[in-house]
């Protein structure tokens, strides 16, 4: 298993955690879809996750995979929560485009 | 059952008989959340507010005590203190943040006079709320930190959207989700980076590792910077300020009070835990950065304010003002300024909180929340009038009220630290900001209103006093809270 990942050069894993991470603050910062944009924030939290077990598996210090299980559990209760708010927007316009919550402008 | 108790019981007596410095104020702090959703089953709602008070003043002397004793964490025996950190910074702030949450839970009980129904939720919620505040000033791992911020933020993505059937609050709590879930992302990424080059969580460890080779690292300044950048974002500092005036609009107002007190002081009181604890090593780089945030968030702050007509906006930009003036204690790192920071965090909460007492009963009379809600105040309500006076120039920084000094505290750091152009600017900022804060006063002296009648019950009466007599006392004696730090 240790030998296994080691196949993989450390740096891959930075660069693949890190593109995974770009695409989900593209898909933020231009997706109109409420669903979308919640997808692309868990897209962000897990290429973190990646990132963090490939660090702790090369450095032989098993803190980060501890700190993965705090993400999962920490992005479950947000995604809940997010998901209650959406129903709710949803009940009261009938759209999860974020582009409708334009209610507060100056 | 006897067999598991026997097993268990030398770590029940070793927690109960440690005399080592403890986390028992974050612990019952807990508790008193939860004992309010017990409360919920056992229907005892009426009692629940004069329960939560009580128990907060506990939880002060509690948290008075760790003064005395303050060093490294042993819960069982067992050292946390590459957990949290229990230091003087934090039992200071804890005060800070116990004192701002009592005075809220005292407008809490008229506030939420008519959802009976949903009243423990709300509170218990509140309470996690400063619990999670408490973390972040406590926190020597960047675990807890990660932690801390999550249970503030989804606590209050919950109470920003808690009013279910109006479209505003809705709103207000969704883009409050979504930018701080995003802001929360971009923190562990930063995070993950640090551990990535550093090898460990904790704060002590990262500082080591800053001093000696942080520089020379660029995955460790990267790192270093998104975590930054993640601050930034939640203390509404100006790249990453928009969702802060939309969000307090449309919030409920005592969420919005919360939002601009107790929550901003704890996340900067996280922020200076983090730039002082861990990345001091690395503080030329950080700073350069900091100083031009720092620059534009005072001044887009006070004059974005300048134009607004909603009190709750005006307020949100006014504490996005206050965020820039606060960011120069954390750029002054070189000599310590927690205790200017902390006066002035507790100048601030003292100002806004009353500045809201006076609000909430305006708003809840009149029916909107824009600076014309307190037309002709002064003839009506000449109490009302002249408190909410005091609050708007203990924020705008007129002596003899606290705000005045906070300000001198925190610009002579500055000045100390080399940073005299930006304090210059900071100066000229202020000014700028007493114009609006003059707004509402002049529509309270000198419009004329029409005649709602405006009935602020007792509670708020108290909120009010206490608040604009700590502001006068603070200003006219800050060594009762200069010194301590």
């Amino acid at each position: 298993m240790e030998q296994a990942a080691h196949l993989v050069p450390l740096n891959w894993y930075l660069f693949l955690s890190t593109f995974l991470f770009c695409i989900g603050v593209m898909g933020v910062l231009f997706r109109r879809n409420a669903i979308i944009i919640l997808m692309c924030i868990e897209l962000m939290l897990n290429s973190v996750n990646l990132l963090l077990v490939a660090f702790s598996a090369y450095s032989g210090n098993s803190d980060g995979q501890v700190f993965v299980f705090f993400i999962m559990v920490v992005a479950a209760a947000e995604v809940a929560v997010g998901l209650a708010l959406l129903i709710s927007i949803y009940r009261n316009i009938g759209s999860t485009d974020i582009d409708v919550l334009n209610k507060l402008k100056w | 059952m006897m067999q598991g108790f026997k097993i268990l019981n030398p770590y029940i007596i070793q927690i109960i008989t440690i005399k080592e410095k403890t986390v028992y104020t974050l612990i019952y702090t807990c508790c008193l959340g939860l004992l309010c959703l017990v409360a919920e089953i056992l229907n005892l709602r009426k009692l629940l507010i004069p329960v939560i008070l009580a128990g907060l003043a506990a939880i002060f002397c509690v948290n008075y005590m760790d003064w005395q004793h303050v060093g490294p964490i042993m819960i069982g025996g067992m050292d946390m203190a590459h957990m949290m950190q229990v230091d003087q910074f934090t039992v200071a702030f804890n005060g800070l943040l116990i004192g701002a949450a009592a005075l809220l839970f005292t407008l809490s009980a008229d506030f939420y006079k008519d959802e009976q129904h949903h009243l423990s939720d709300y509170l218990a919620i509140l309470i996690f709320i400063l619990t999670g505040a408490m973390v972040l000033t406590s926190f020597a791992n960047l675990i807890m930190l990660f932690l801390g911020i999550e249970i503030v933020s989804i606590s209050l993505y919950i109470m920003a959207g808690s009013r279910k059937f109006d479209i505003r609050s809705n709103e207000a709590g969704f883009k409050y989700f979504l930018m701080g879930s995003f802001a929360s992302a971009i923190l562990l990424f930063g995070i993950t980076l640090i551990y990535g080059s550093s090898g460990s969580f904790e704060l002590s460890k990262i500082s080591e590792f800053a001093a000696s080779s942080g520089m020379n690292s660029p995955m460790f300044l990267v790192g270093a910077l998104l975590m930054v950048a993640a601050f930034l974002f939640k203390v509404a500092a100006v790249p990453f300020h928009f969702w802060s005036p939309d969000v307090y609009e449309g919030s409920p107002s005592l969420v919005t009070t919360m939002m601009a007190t107790l929550v901003k002081v704890s996340f900067f009181a996280a922020f200076y835990r983090l730039m002082s604890g861990g990345l001091l090593g690395i503080h030329d780089y950080t700073n350069d950065i900091l100083v031009i945030v720092a620059a534009a968030t005072m001044i887009v702050g006070n004059l974005i304010a300048l134009s607004q007509e909603n009190f709750k906006r005006l307020l949100a930009y006014s504490g996005i003002s206050h965020a820039g003036y606060m960011l120069l204690a954390i750029l002054s790192l070189k000599s310590d300024s927690s205790s200017a920071l902390f006066f002035y965090g507790a100048a601030y909460v003292l100002a806004t909180i009353g500045a809201f007492a006076v609000a909430i009963p305006v708003f809840k009379a009149t029916g909107k929340e824009t600076i014309d809600a307190f037309d002709g105040l002064g003839r009506k309500k000449p109490f009302l009038a002249a408190m909410l006076t005091m609050s708007m120039l203990s924020l705008a920084g007129i002596p003899p009220l606290a705000g005045f000094l906070g300000k001198y505290y925190i610009f002579s750091e500055a000045i100390k630290n080399g940073y005299a152009i930006l304090t210059v600017l900071a100066v000229l900022a202020s000014i700028v900001g007493v114009y609006y804060y003059f707004k509402v006063i002049l529509a309270m002296y000198t419009k004329q209103g029409d005649d709602t009648e405006i009935k602020p019950t007792l509670l708020y009466t108290i909120v009010m006093l206490v608040c604009v007599g700590l502001s006068l006392l603070l200003g006219v004696w800050p060594g009762g809270l200069m010194g301590i730090l």
